[in-house]
């Protein structure tokens, strides 16, 4: 198919998205809203974990420190000064955290370059650590940032954490910002840069004799893989409207995780089908923390089960499927006219 | 040492705690020269080459690229300053398809970054293109033009180890150092090797320096061969020499084939 074609059915497709969006505001209740929402902000924090981990190798299990550190920043700058008068009950903010004001965009983007430092210097002494070894580093990482922002009151209010964030977050932004990550993420794996950070997942003794800076190549993924961990945070912050450190413990890691492997380590549209999928099937799967009834017999509902079936669903995958719904495949156009053509063809004949 | 050597290595030592690998290995290789290094296994060969190649930090000596000290580089440094290598088990990114493969080796030298590519900038998608491009010329000197969108993986044996040299080309290098080119081949291939080695020789001005096995290609492409056993260097010299070499003879086959002789 030619390239031209492919650009318009691109753009053709954002379109109806942003259809979609539209009537989807206007038609929706609230609550299936919030799922959409937390579609695209799972689909940012999937692709931003699969850079680092499915494209490059890098097993990092600090994803939720990342976004905590993007949701803090961001939720610092778009407060009001007086509701951070008030929000700071254990100790008064520092002046420069309750003067500090930013408009939402610029506070995602605060957010991002936020974590993204965070990444270079974490990534600096870790990066250096092999697989078992770094996951272990960067999931210690996580924990670090959680303890801080309890104990550095008079910046994240400690333990009670930020209520009232404005919840600027709507759909347009959420979809915008992961549109902008699934095309950052596009054409930096189909470039020969995404070629080096295969490489380096592949065989990193081979890359570094073809000239590669392993290092430098694997604090580059890393740090725009962090870069968008911050985002989703600061989107997710203002999309609940509420943080506290307990909200990003390892399970928040676990579950970009479960996406990032059910939809395919170095998949982008496993990640995009898989966020989508596992975020409905999270909310949906809810019933079975209710009370079932069978006729006259109840099962009764046990909190925290949606999560039980959820593991047992990854372990089968792992065992079963290991390379994901995807692989390492892509979706392109060419896949799709070929299935549709000869779909057409077997009618006719 | 002459200005026509383009690499020497002076007393190069590698000492694994207590036992030393490679023994003051001492080597001077001629610009455009195709030269070797034999010896029985564990020798001490492969160490010579990851010593070269800034994969090893040597115990003691030196090693000079056209006079300058690359002692203690590190591998991507020493392939940027042109030495490129093969490896003795084949190392390919495997996922990668052939032409991604050839495509690794020239980053080195690309001069847009990540987030050109990222813009569209037409800088950026020029360099791309000559890339994809002088990777399927170098598909093509190898031989493997047809398969540039196979993976790696899937590749048969002697077509992975062109590609790997191919992707060893991509690099830009002035000296090239194959680990064991042959192994694996039959006699027919072993023939096209030979004759592709001098091929590739005289098409990108290199100079090889080879480690083989197989001494129907030591003998018949080296100009000058060094004989390694146990880390010492037993003999060095062109390939007439070390044929009749006793030490070399007794490295190989024992002391009764020498007495024999």
């Amino acid at each position: 198919m030619h390239a031209k074609t492919k650009a318009i059915l691109n753009l053709l497709s954002v379109a109806v998205l942003g259809l979609f969006l539209w009537w989807a505001d206007d038609n929706l209740d609230g609550y299936q809203i919030q799922i959409l929402n937390l579609i695209a902000v799972n689909i940012i924090l999937a692709l931003s974990l699969n850079l680092i981990y499915g494209f490059t190798g890098l097993f990092s299990l600090g994803h939720a420190g990342f976004m905590a550190v993007g949701a803090y920043v961001c939720s610092v700058l778009i407060l009001a000064p007086e509701q951070k008068e008030m929000l700071f009950i254990l100790e008064p903010a520092f002046n420069w955290v309750r003067e500090a004001q930013a408009p939402f965009f610029v506070a995602v983007v605060a957010g991002g370059l936020a974590a993204a430092l965070f990444a270079v210097v974490v990534g600096i002494p870790l990066l250096r650590l092999g697989d078992d070894y770094l996951g272990m580093a960067t999931l210690g990482f996580a924990e670090i940032i959680r303890v801080l922002a309890i104990n550095a009151p008079r910046i994240t209010n400690g333990a009670l954490g930020f209520k009232g964030i404005p919840d600027y977050a709507n759909l347009y932004w959420n979809f915008g910002w992961c549109a902008f990550t699934l095309y950052v993420v596009i054409r930096l794996v189909a470039s020969n840069s995404g070629n080096v950070f295969k490489a380096i997942r592949d065989d990193e003794t081979a890359a570094k004799a073809m000239g590669i800076d392993v290092f430098r190549q694997k604090l580059l993924s890393f740090t725009i893989g962090s870069f968008f961990a911050g985002v989703g945070g600061a989107l997710l912050a203002s999309m609940l409207a509420t943080i506290d450190p307990k909200m990003f413990t390892f399970v928040l890691t676990f579950n970009v995780l479960m996406i990032v492997v059910t939809g395919g380590l170095g998949s982008i549209t496993g990640s995009v089908l898989a966020g989508i999928v596992i975020t409905i099937l999270l909310e949906w799967l809810r019933i079975v923390e209710n009370p079932i009834y069978f006729g006259d017999w109840e099962l009764q509902g046990i909190p925290g089960m949606r999560m039980v079936v959820f593991s047992l669903a990854l372990i089968c995958i792992i065992l079963f499927r290991r390379e994901g719904f995807m692989g390492k495949r892509e979706f392109n156009w060419d896949w799709v006219r070929q299935r549709f053509g000869n779909k057409a063809g077997r009618h006719v004949g | 040492m002459s200005a026509d050597t383009i690499l020497e290595t002076k007393n190069l030592t590698m000492r694994f705690g207590g036992l030393t690998a490679v023994k003051a290995f001492s080597a001077a290789i001629p610009r455009g020269g195709i030269v070797g290094l034999i010896g029985p296994n564990g020798a001490g060969k492969t160490t010579c080459f990851n010593m070269i190649t800034g994969f090893y930090r040597p115990s003691e000596g030196q090693v000079l690229l056209h006079g300058r000290d690359i002692t203690g580089t590190p591998p991507h440094r020493v392939c940027k300053s042109g030495i490129a290598r093969t490896f003795q088990n084949i190392r390919l990114f495997g996922n990668e398809t052939v032409l991604e493969n050839v495509m690794i080796g020239c980053h080195l030298r690309q001069k847009t970054g990540w987030w050109q590519a990222v813009l569209c900038l037409p800088s950026s998608l020029r360099e791309e293109r000559a890339v994809a491009a002088t990777s399927r010329e170098l598909l093509a000197v190898v031989g493997l033009g047809d398969l540039a969108g196979e993976k790696a993986s899937s590749l048969p044996y002697g077509a992975q180890r062109r590609l790997e040299i191919a992707r060893a080309l991509a690099t830009q290098p002035t000296f090239l150092l194959l680990d064991e080119p042959a192994a694996g081949m039959n006699p027919n291939e072993t023939q096209d090797l030979m004759g592709f080695i001098r091929d590739i020789r005289t098409r990108f001005n290199l100079t090889i320096l080879l480690i083989e096995h197989d001494m129907k290609v030591v003998m018949g492409i080296c100009e000058h061969i060094w004989v390694l056993d146990y880390g010492e260097t037993i003999a060095a010299g062109p390939p007439e020499a070390i044929k009749s070499d006793p030490r070399v003879i007794k490295a190989y086959l024992g002391e009764e084939a020498v007495a024999h002789a």
